[in-house]
């Protein structure tokens, strides 16, 4: 167990976990965009930046997300320098997402009026937090989207900026981890659409034998059966009709 | 080639290298480095080789082409030895003059010697061309001696002599000379040496990877380049050295894919030290087993930065990450690994032979030895400058630099590859060494020096360099990438005549931000030409701003401004 101080509360926790784990375990708050605790840290969002003091007197400013807790460290997650700094980054994320509510509603928290930078289109609401990819590679094992090109030219896209994706299965995971809702999914008439920043890709959906409800992509069923080695066949009824 | 089994055997070897050697017997050289090349340099060397056969003169003469050995300014350099004959922008319509009057006769063709514009006169040798007599080329001056692509030319300067030492010493003392030598890390942060390897030693694993950064990416630096073409057993024995002391059985040279030059001497040299028994398996007879293999990178300036550059290597994209977890601890693969730069590697061997004393007495109070700078831009004499740590900017750029061309005047000098700061005339007399560039708002980056005149907007140099790294980027967190773009777009607008107001405030604000915040140094120094440029000639962004004028004449405003 490791002992230290966030915002002056005392508190232990196991090795091995982050600042930003420690903090929230504790009920103390941290800013974050690109933090999932389904994937691997990732620190591109840079707004859970704390202030630290090593138990030898360092001070420094630290990605809790990246930070791991360590013995005597005292935390602080709020003073007027970090505030400045989220301020500045939530003012370039508004600038680049603009018709982003979750975006809006951390600039009405921090006081960021209109953004004094120059607005990127409004359409689109990918902050390049790679949640998506990251999910889709770590959790699903399928990496069907990914980044692509590199500074301001950086795209969360398919393979080939294709309206079409090979591999990807239609789970929608991507869409669930956006913290920003700049991936979207839409089942209707038997098709499930999933549109990204720069594609549409669309899927056949899977009718239950009994109910005749639509209930999952073909794609992904047929992935679940191969990855679970269970018989395609278990998957001719939707969850709600199986015995 | 016979293995080479034990240090003795070493010696023998270099001993019938220099029997073979007739010490009087004329040796041309030419230089044949990228730069070279770009003048034209393979040509010459063609000349002189049909040249010789053409006038018999195989037995009279020997000819040695070499890598870069800096005077880009004046190549193709050719200097004809024992006598230190210096002759410079040499045709290949020269060489059949050269050969008849010089070797035939002992002549001087006056007319391919060097002009010392200050005094005035023509210069016969090369140890007195102003622009080499305040240098102290301790790494670089060997690319003069040796053709790169031979081993044995590297053992005839004692060569691999570091390492047969090196091998006969516990890595403990090899580490602690490095850490007394005082030797800091050549690739831009400056960390020392000594300490780095000390921590990759101790670390916990088996494994331990040595990892050479060759992926020199600033526009305008290639002094990285210049060591590995023309002397890259220099960089292989520092290696292999390093490997010793750490623990370190495996090693790779990232190199980047467009310095084909570096990439295929670094080959040719990985596999002639292998042939001799230098490298690869039981070392010099010693035990020791190290192999390295060769990394092209694929041309992202990112890749230089470390982290980005092992997720390279291990077939990531790179990008780089936090590094709260030193890479000593782990690094490549997840494996305590020991990175350092071209030029670090190419000191070691000398330390380990002349002694960390000797190399501790060059240089400054808290920067020990010599380092290679790439001076390029609005200066007399372009090329590549060895100097003692401490040297003044005065004496790089007017002593050695030769100063301003077109009769203008200096304006500043911009350190540190395009993340660097401007540095002002009023601090020519600066210290050139790791701290003093610190305080100054710029950097040591790896070495990298442009000079700018008069003529030079210095708005337009900080958009210029604010474009590069807004493109260069890899776009994974927030203050790096959009700081740069938004940076990008006010420094647009200010170049443009429709600067505001606060701008300049703004840019404070966004620069603090990014230094604060960013994920990695790239991004942590992109703001520094802006903020130096601004700290420096804060009155050319007013004049810009204000009066719609652009003091250099390069900001083309007029039009924007009339509205």
């Amino acid at each position: 167990m490791v002992n230290l101080t966030i915002n002056g509360r005392q508190i232990k926790t196991e090795a091995n976990t982050t600042v930003l784990e420690a903090a929230r375990a504790n009920n103390i708050s941290i800013p974050t965009l690109c933090a999932n605790e389904a994937t691997a840290p990732y620190g591109a969002c840079r707004l859970c930046l704390v202030e630290i003091k090593t138990a030898r007197g360092r001070e420094r400013l630290v990605t809790s997300c990246l930070y791991n807790v360590e013995e005597g460290l005292t935390v602080q997650t709020n003073t007027d320098r970090i505030r400045k700094i989220r301020k500045m980054l939530i003012e370039l994320l508004l600038a680049r997402c603009p018709d982003s509510d979750v975006i809006q509603k951390l600039a009405q928290e921090y006081g960021v009026g209109k953004s004094r930078f120059v607005e990127q289109s409004g359409t689109n609401k990918c902050i390049l937090c790679a949640n998506c990819s990251r999910t889709c590679e770590e959790v699903v094992g399928v990496s069907a989207i990914s980044l692509s090109k590199r500074g301001t030219e950086r795209e969360m896209t398919t393979p080939f900026g294709d309206d079409f994706s090979d591999v990807c299965i239609g789970c929608g995971s991507c869409s669930f981890s956006c913290p920003t809702g700049a991936i979207t999914v839409e089942d209707k008439k038997g098709k499930r659409t999933i549109t990204f920043p720069h594609n549409i890709v669309e899927f056949k959906l899977k009718k239950c034998s009994v109910c005749g409800q639509y209930w999952a992509p073909e794609k992904q069923i047929k992935y679940i059966a191969k990855t679970s080695g269970t018989p395609l066949t278990d998957y001719d009824k939707c969850p709600d009709c199986r015995d | 080639m016979v293995k080479i089994k034990s240090p003795a055997e070493l010696g023998a070897l270099k001993n019938s290298i220099m029997e073979k050697r007739q010490a009087e017997k004329p040796v041309i050289t030419i230089c044949n480095g990228t730069g070279c090349q770009a003048y034209g340099s393979k040509s010459v060397v063609a000349a002189f080789e049909n040249e010789v056969k053409k006038q018999n003169l195989e037995s009279k003469v020997d000819l040695k082409v070499i890598g870069c050995p800096g005077f880009c300014e004046r190549g193709t350099l050719v200097v004809i030895k024992p006598k230190d004959i210096f002759y410079q922008r040499v045709l290949p319509k020269d060489v059949p003059e050269i050969l008849s009057e010089t070797i035939g006769k002992g002549n001087i063709v006056n007319r391919l010697l060097f002009t010392d514009r200050a005094r005035n006169e023509k210069i016969v040798k090369e140890g007195d061309v102003p622009f080499y007599k305040s240098q102290m080329r301790l790494i670089l001056g060997n690319n003069e001696l040796i053709d790169p692509e031979k081993i044995d030319d590297y053992i005839a300067i004692g060569g691999y002599t570091a390492l047969a030492k090196a091998l006969q010493m516990t890595p403990e003392t090899i580490i602690a000379e490095v850490k007394k030598s005082g030797l800091r890390g050549r690739g831009g942060a400056g960390f020392p040496t000594g300490n780095k390897w000390e921590s990759t030693r101790n670390a916990h694993g088996d494994i331990k990877y040595i990892i050479c950064n060759a992926d020199e990416g600033d526009p305008g630096a290639f002094m990285d380049r210049s060591l590995v073409e023309g002397n890259p057993h220099s960089v292989l024995e520092g290696m292999i050295i390093g490997a010793y002391a750490i623990g370190g059985h495996e090693g790779y040279v990232y190199v980047r894919n467009e310095y084909p030059l570096a990439v295929k001497n670094m080959r040719l040299a990985i596999e002639q030290a292998e042939a001799y028994g230098l490298l690869g398996d039981n070392i010099l007879g010693s035990g020791f087993s190290f192999h390295l293999q060769i990394r092209r990178g694929g041309g992202a300036f990112v890749c230089g930065e470390s982290t980005a550059l092992m997720a390279s290597l291990e077939g990531k994209v790179g990008e780089p990450r936090a590094k709260y977890i030193h890479t000593s601890e782990q690094g490549l693969f997840g494996k305590p690994s020991n990175l350092n730069n071209v030029e670090t590697w190419a000191n070691v061997p000398l330390i380990i032979n002349k002694g960390a004393d000797w190399y501790s007495k060059i240089g400054t109070a808290g920067s020990k030895g010599t380092k290679i700078f790439a001076l390029v831009g609005n200066i007399t004499n372009t090329g590549l400058v060895e100097v003692p740590m401490g040297t003044t900017l005065r004496t790089i750029v007017f002593d050695i630099g030769g100063g301003i061309p077109k009769g203008r005047k200096f304006k500043a000098v911009q350190t540190g590859g395009p993340s660097g700061g401007m540095i002002p005339e009023k601090l020519l007399d600066l210290p050139v060494d790791f701290d003093e560039l610190t305080k100054a708002g710029s950097m040591m980056g790896s070495g990298g020096m442009i000079v700018m005149d008069e003529k030079t907007c210095m708005v337009e140099m900080a958009r210029y360099y604010t474009n590069f790294l807004m493109g260069e980027s890899c776009g994974k967190c927030v203050p790096c990438r959009e700081g740069l773009r938004q940076m990008k777009y006010i420094l647009d607008s200010i170049t443009e005549g429709r600067g505001k107001e606060g701008d300049i405030e703004l840019l404070q604000d966004l620069a603090a931000t990014m230094v604060d915040a960013s994920l990695c140094q790239l991004g942590q120094s992109a703001s520094n030409p802006v903020m130096s440029s601004i700290r420096y000639f804060r009155d050319e962004y007013e004049a810009h701003i204000k009066e719609h004028k652009c003091p250099a004449g390069v900001c083309k405003i007029a039009a924007a401004a009339a509205k």
